[in-house]
């Protein structure tokens, strides 16, 4: 099972496995990652499942498509490297991947 | 103060779905939600997306659910408090007593929660020093159109808001729209205008920035843009307007004693009842062993927590399962004319 890790703003890093085929954002709820709210339930209405992707890591992500980035643009402190977790599936080349939660999600 | 059956709390699907089997059953409710129009989620969050999984309705958008809702409940007359939020709720005798923010004050034996992830608030600007303005040179919504004239304005955001207000106030003057990415999205009319405007000199579009710093300290007197590259801009302004769309906060329902956790309460999947006798809770902020934040799940809780009213609405009637195609009380509920 691939491995997720979220790191909280303040560095502190919780690795999980995480079922092929969940969103990291799943993932994060199904172990009580702190960090990620997903308000709406992974609708992509909300912006709270917020995360930050390290270039690394953002770069093997598929591109996000503009109705993430709408959302994202309501995100709290959106960055260059700022993906919705709940639009990010588990596939085994994202095994390992990390990710930083934001200092609060809204 | 209102006397009624049932107090719903949420005028989302779930709360409008409790009004129709509450009504059908011959309860009378009362809806408050803090948004100013019925709809919650469905209307705020995704007014336009289509939604697939509604029973014997192949497609449907948010408002065309809500809308179909409000006809159903319609010979229910149903009272909506709107643009109120619950404040508090207290226990007389075998009453609920709630009240409002506005002071509207409502007893029942029945308080139904269907307050789905919480009330809907703006999005606030995530800088410190922008509390101390809020109110007064800081606005998350246009209130009196006529403060601005003359004065200088900067509006952040890259939605329908900021953009429709942009428009609307460079007609009393200059305006500076940010956002932190080249793209906003807004309808393509919308959009062209905003271009025209720019043109003109009546709009200055400043992007990719987003805000770094608020200066002053009685008022403000300007702020700090940082641009993507770390290039950071002074603007002088006498007010900012923040469009970020909307958050939802559970309020004051986090401290009723509901045993909430992780934003929801459990329940009692028999009659939905929570911790509390004759506080009831439906929808997405209800949990229980199995449960599916979906919006069919919600009429399934609303119509087991609207029988589960009636024994202590109707103490001494008893309550008997009836079809709506054939029920001649329901008939006459409903206002069927034969």
């Amino acid at each position: 099972m691939p491995k997720i890790t979220y790191i909280s703003h303040e560095g502190k890093k919780n690795t999980v496995e995480v079922p092929l085929g969940l969103t990291v954002m799943e993932g994060a709820l199904q172990n009580n990652i702190q960090g990620i709210d997903a308000d709406c339930g992974g609708s992509m209405a909300c912006a709270t499942c917020h995360v930050y992707v390290p270039e690394n890591w953002f770069n093997k992500l598929e591109k996000a498509p503009d109705a993430e980035q709408d959302m994202i643009d309501m995100a709290y402190e959106p960055k260059k490297n700022s993906r919705l977790s709940c639009q990010i599936i588990v596939t085994d080349i994202l095994d390992g991947l990390e990710v930083v939660t934001p200092i609060k999600q809204t | 103060m209102i006397k009624t059956d049932v107090i719903i709390i949420g005028a989302g699907p779930t709360g409008l779905f409790a009004v129709h089997q509450l009504g059908i059953i011959g309860l009378k409710c009362e809806v408050v939600d803090n948004l100013d129009r019925p709809g919650g989620q469905c209307i705020e969050l995704y007014p336009d997306k289509p939604i697939y999984d509604i029973p014997a309705i192949p497609e449907c958008t948010g408002e065309g659910l809500t809308n179909g809702l409000l006809k159903q409940i319609q010979p229910f007359k149903p009272n909506f408090h709107l643009g109120q939020r619950v404040e508090e709720i207290k226990k007389e005798n075998d009453l609920w007593i709630l009240k409002t923010h506005k002071g509207n004050i409502f007893s029942a034996p029945n308080i139904i929660i269907a307050g789905g992830v919480g009330s809907f608030e703006p999005r606030k600007l995530s800088l410190k020093e922008a509390e101390k303005f809020e109110g007064t040179q800081i606005f998350y919504s246009v209130i009196n159109k006529a403060l601005f004239k003359d004065k200088k304005i900067c509006i952040f955001g890259g939605g329908d808001s900021a953009l429709d207000w942009a428009l609307e106030l460079s007609k009393l003057n200059e305006i500076t729209l940010i956002h932190r990415r080249n793209e906003f999205r807004g309808a393509p009319h919308t959009l062209s205008e905003i271009k025209k405007k720019e043109k003109e000199g009546k709009i200055i579009v400043k992007t990719p920035y987003s805000l770094k710093s608020i200066e002053g300290s009685q008022a403000m007197t300007g702020i700090e843009i940082e641009h993507e590259d770390g290039k950071i801009e002074k603007i002088k302004t006498d007010y900012i307007l923040s469009f970020f769309g909307l958050i939802m906060k559970l309020g004051p329902i986090a401290d009723w004693g509901l045993n909430i956790s992780n934003k929801t309460i459990p329940v009692n999947t028999e009659t939905f009842q929570t911790n509390k006798e004759g506080i009831f809770a439906i929808g997405d902020i209800c949990t229980y062993p199995g449960k599916l934040k979906l919006i069919l799940s919600g009429f399934h809780e609303a119509a087991l927590a609207a029988r589960a009213c009636f024994k202590k609405a109707r103490p001494n009637d008893t309550y008997r399962f009836e079809f709506t195609t054939a029920s001649k009380s329901i008939h006459d509920r409903l206002g069927v004319k034969k």
